[in-house]
């Protein structure tokens, strides 16, 4: 219990830190969200009607302070652009970011696993030698560039899907979810060629210890030795990959969403940052931060369930 | 991993495959209510509330959803829309409107006179430090003299202010125009996703000719690069603005409309700066300038060289002798330099904003041009929104490739900017003859002096060289071959209602 109380301290002063910089951030860049709010129609009069209104007057912490304190009574505020409250957006595109980085995860770990302890058993030979130089590759490869080998390969030679033609999950889950095949595949293919490489190194030195030997000559047959003893203890370097590569495929989706024309988190991040529209970048950015930080406090769990050597102080 | 974990993410897989590949095959069958997917560049960022809205992009979209007492029609002239007949009087001075019977909002109730009167008295509001229209500055009072008769007055005549009643209609009880946008026009709003799309449906107890196409979703295709492929694959129907390029690699499979995008392309010069105070280093500017090589360049020839700030769907105010003010000529242009001040040339900076295809090829065959006469000119790409804080609104550049477009059908909308008092004058142009041909351009009544005035007006900026003119550019839209109907407007609107299926 002390452990989850300390936990969930660190991640509120992360969360903390990253907001306040952030919005620091933004009040050094140029551009004001008046000025996008007002365009061709600014006079120096209704910008400043406009900006004394909003509060942009008001001295950085002090809007800072505001932002928080509404933030922390559950108020995201309303988004300056769109004029609508932050939550509503946020609640409509958090499922879009959200089930892709799971997909993709799913499918991480669908061709890593086989794919890996594969290459570990049959070690040196033909198939391994082939996996080890299509994953040097594979890895080599930027998944923004990755989307768009996929988009053009099976969007535009095959067929499989029509780039660009999103389905919200609003209006039909099968289509919205048969269109993020694609994306996710792209986010998640250079994460598992890293996974697959771990795994195997992880497999094969797991190997060569004295317990597999000892578990032979209990007579335990090569496949029940892989599966019920080698891959256990193999995986505790895995799920610490498994859990980064989590936390990185939902900032990689924020990419993946531009190539695949997604709007998700993502996009809004990016135009809400041009358009200067803070509370909904600072929603966004709490969003993905939390998501980061819970994915981390999940994988520290999962240690523990997997090696109860490891403790969790 | 146990193998029945295994079974279910294999079993999870292929049946995510198996509802992709189905998702895909059947996605255009079986759609018969008539409905249409466009293409739009830009999201609705903006408020929905159309006095408030002040992109070009989110207007030209409430177009569809919105009226005002008078609108404007394809030709460029202005019809009765809320209001059944008007009736000017006193020079110019006092407008008065008979309101039609039976028009509803979208919400079902009538247009009153209340309603109408809100929604002038709204835009004329000066509390938010300026009026939401600038021309209503103008506004004297706007009085209801019986349930269908509105009647605005106005300080000083202007026989053009008809057509600022263009201004919407909205009801007075709508509590959130921002997110919630009421009003009387052929198509009414159904719901919007941010970056995703923005809805809107036929209105069927429109007081007019009702629209043809039932349901229509803007899909924002913010990616320029996948337009094309949306088009093709389908999931999008219509795209106004492709590229010349665009354009060429669609004409097989879709209806290219060329119209004009109804704007003043120009490189406009911050008069108030060195060496742009010199009226002599902005004439040899024009003299290096050749608007057609521009246009042969970036869209294979296509759009209209200017003279002038005034586009040719004015008509009668457009004077296209004037785009034969400068001829291109670099001895002339190296004269005026030398004469000016500066017989090696000099380097200044064009600021471009860098959402803006179309004017950036045009800033880089102008740093080529002006390379003939000595003068060397740097391309600065900036955002959007630092464009309009820095050169916009605070000033604060040497020139910029942008294009102007008319926000009313008035010679005002075009020319009033360049009065050297005016809070959009932002090239700083400040010219005691234009200020007074304009204010006698204002003044008149009589629709032939005024037009004189205008042309007056016009004829200053080219002789002057306010601005580097350069054209105004060519407009593709791309239509599916299922539709079909689609109208050019003089202004930054897009009409739905006019469209139709080809079957229909």
């Amino acid at each position: 219990m002390r452990y989850a109380g300390k936990k969930i301290l660190t991640m509120c002063v992360t969360l903390f830190a990253v907001t306040l910089f952030v919005f620091l951030a933004f009040h050094m860049i140029s551009g004001d969200p008046v000025t996008s709010m007002l365009g061709t129609q600014a006079t120096p009069e209704r910008a400043e009607a406009l900006r004394e209104e909003l509060g942009l007057n008001d001295p950085v912490l002090v809007q800072y302070g505001r932002w928080a304190a509404g933030f922390l009574k559950g108020d995201m505020g309303t988004s300056y652009s769109y004029r609508m409250p932050v939550s509503e957006m946020i609640v409509d595109k958090l499922p879009v970011t959200i089930t892709m980085t799971l997909m993709a995860f799913v499918w991480m770990i669908l061709i890593a696993i086989p794919v890996g302890l594969y290459a570990a058993k049959h070690e040196g030979g033909v198939v391994d030698r082939i996996i080890t130089v299509v994953n040097q590759i594979i890895m080599a490869v930027p998944p923004f560039f990755a989307g768009i080998l996929i988009t053009f390969v099976f969007g535009m030679i095959f067929r499989l899907f029509t780039p660009g033609g999103y389905v919200s999950y609003q209006v039909n889950t099968g289509k919205f979810v048969g269109y993020l095949f694609f994306p996710s595949l792209a986010i998640a293919l250079p994460k598992a060629a890293m996974a697959i490489k771990l795994l195997r190194s992880s497999v094969i030195s797991e190997l060569k210890l004295d317990y597999v030997r000892t578990a032979y000559s209990r007579g335990n047959s090569k496949r029940s030795v892989l599966y019920r003893h080698v891959l256990k203890n193999a995986m505790i370097p895995v799920i610490t990959f498994l859990g980064m590569a989590l936390s990185d495929m939902i900032a990689g989706s924020i990419i993946i969403e531009q190539v695949f024309g997604i709007p998700g988190l993502g996009r809004i991040l990016l135009t809400s940052i041009s358009n200067r529209d803070y509370p909904v970048v600072m929603a966004v950015i709490v969003c993905i931060a939390t998501l980061v930080l819970v994915v981390n406090m999940i994988v520290d769990v999962i240690y523990g369930l997997v090696d109860p050597r490891i403790s969790v102080e | 991993m146990k193998k029945g974990a295994a079974k279910w993410l294999l079993a999870f897989m292929l049946t995510t495959l198996a509802v992709a590949l189905g998702g895909c095959a059947g996605d255009k069958e079986g759609e018969s209510s008539s409905q249409i997917t466009i293409g739009i560049p830009q999201d609705l960022e903006d408020s929905l509330d159309p006095h408030k809205a002040v992109a070009a992009g989110t207007k030209e979209v409430l177009f569809n959803l919105f009226e005002g007492l008078v609108k404007p029609t394809s030709d460029g002239d202005l019809i009765p829309a809320v209001a059944s007949a008007y009736e000017e009087s006193e020079g110019g001075k006092v407008y008065t409107f008979t309101l039609r019977d039976g028009v509803k909002f979208h919400d079902g109730s009538p247009v009153t006179a209340e309603d109408v009167k809100f929604s002038l008295d709204k835009c004329a509001d000066t509390s938010n430090g300026g009026p939401l229209v600038p021309a209503f500055s103008n506004i004297e009072s706007v009085t209801i003299t019986d349930d269908h008769t509105v009647v605005v007055t106005l300080k000083e005549a202007d026989t053009e202010f008809l057509a600022y009643m263009t201004t919407a209609i909205i009801p007075a009880a709508n509590e959130n125009p921002d997110t919630n946008p009421i009003g009387t026009g052929p198509y009414k709003y159904v719901s919007r996703s941010p970056q995703e799309n923005f809805v809107v449906e036929r209105f069927d107890d429109y007081w007019g000719e009702k629209a043809n196409i039932e349901h229509v979703t803007f899909k924002i295709c913010a990616n320029a690069d996948s337009i094309v492929m949306n088009l093709e694959g389908g999931s999008i129907d219509m795209f106004a603005r492709v590229t010349a390029t665009q354009a060429a690699e669609l004409s097989d499979k879709f209806d290219v409309l060329e119209g004009t995008m109804n704007l003043v392309q120009a490189l406009y010069l911050n008069n108030a700066v060195e060496p742009f105070d010199d009226v002599r280093v902005r004439q040899a500017l024009c003299y290096a300038v050749n608007p057609q090589e521009i246009m042969d360049i970036i869209s294979d020839g296509k759009g209209t060289e200017l003279g002038s700030s005034m586009f040719p769907a004015f008509g009668k105010y457009y004077m296209e002798e004037l785009n034969d003010t400068y001829q291109q000529n670099f001895d002339k242009a190296k004269e005026l330099l030398a004469d000016a001040g500066y017989p090696d040339g000099f380097s200044f900076t064009i600021t471009v904003p860098s959402n803006y295809q179309p004017h950036i090829d045009t800033a880089q065959v102008l740093v080529e041009q002006f390379a003939n006469i000595g003068v060397t000119a740097n391309i600065q790409l900036v955002e959007w929104d630092s464009w309009l804080s820095d050169v916009y609104t605070d000033r604060n550049f040497e020139s910029t490739v942008v294009g102007v477009d008319a926000s009313s059908l008035t010679g005002a909308a075009l020319l009033q900017r360049f009065t050297s008092t005016a809070s959009n004058n932002f090239i700083n142009y400040s010219n005691a003859a234009y200020d007074e041909a304009f204010a006698n351009a204002l003044a008149s009544t009589d629709d032939a002096e005024k037009t004189k005035y205008y042309k007056e007006c016009e004829t200053i900026l080219a002789t002057d060289a306010a601005n580097v003119y350069i054209q105004d550019l060519p407009e593709f839209v791309a239509l599916n071959k299922n539709y079909t109907g689609y109208e050019f407007y003089p202004l930054y609107v897009q009409d739905i209602a006019k469209l139709k299926l080809v079957s229909q």
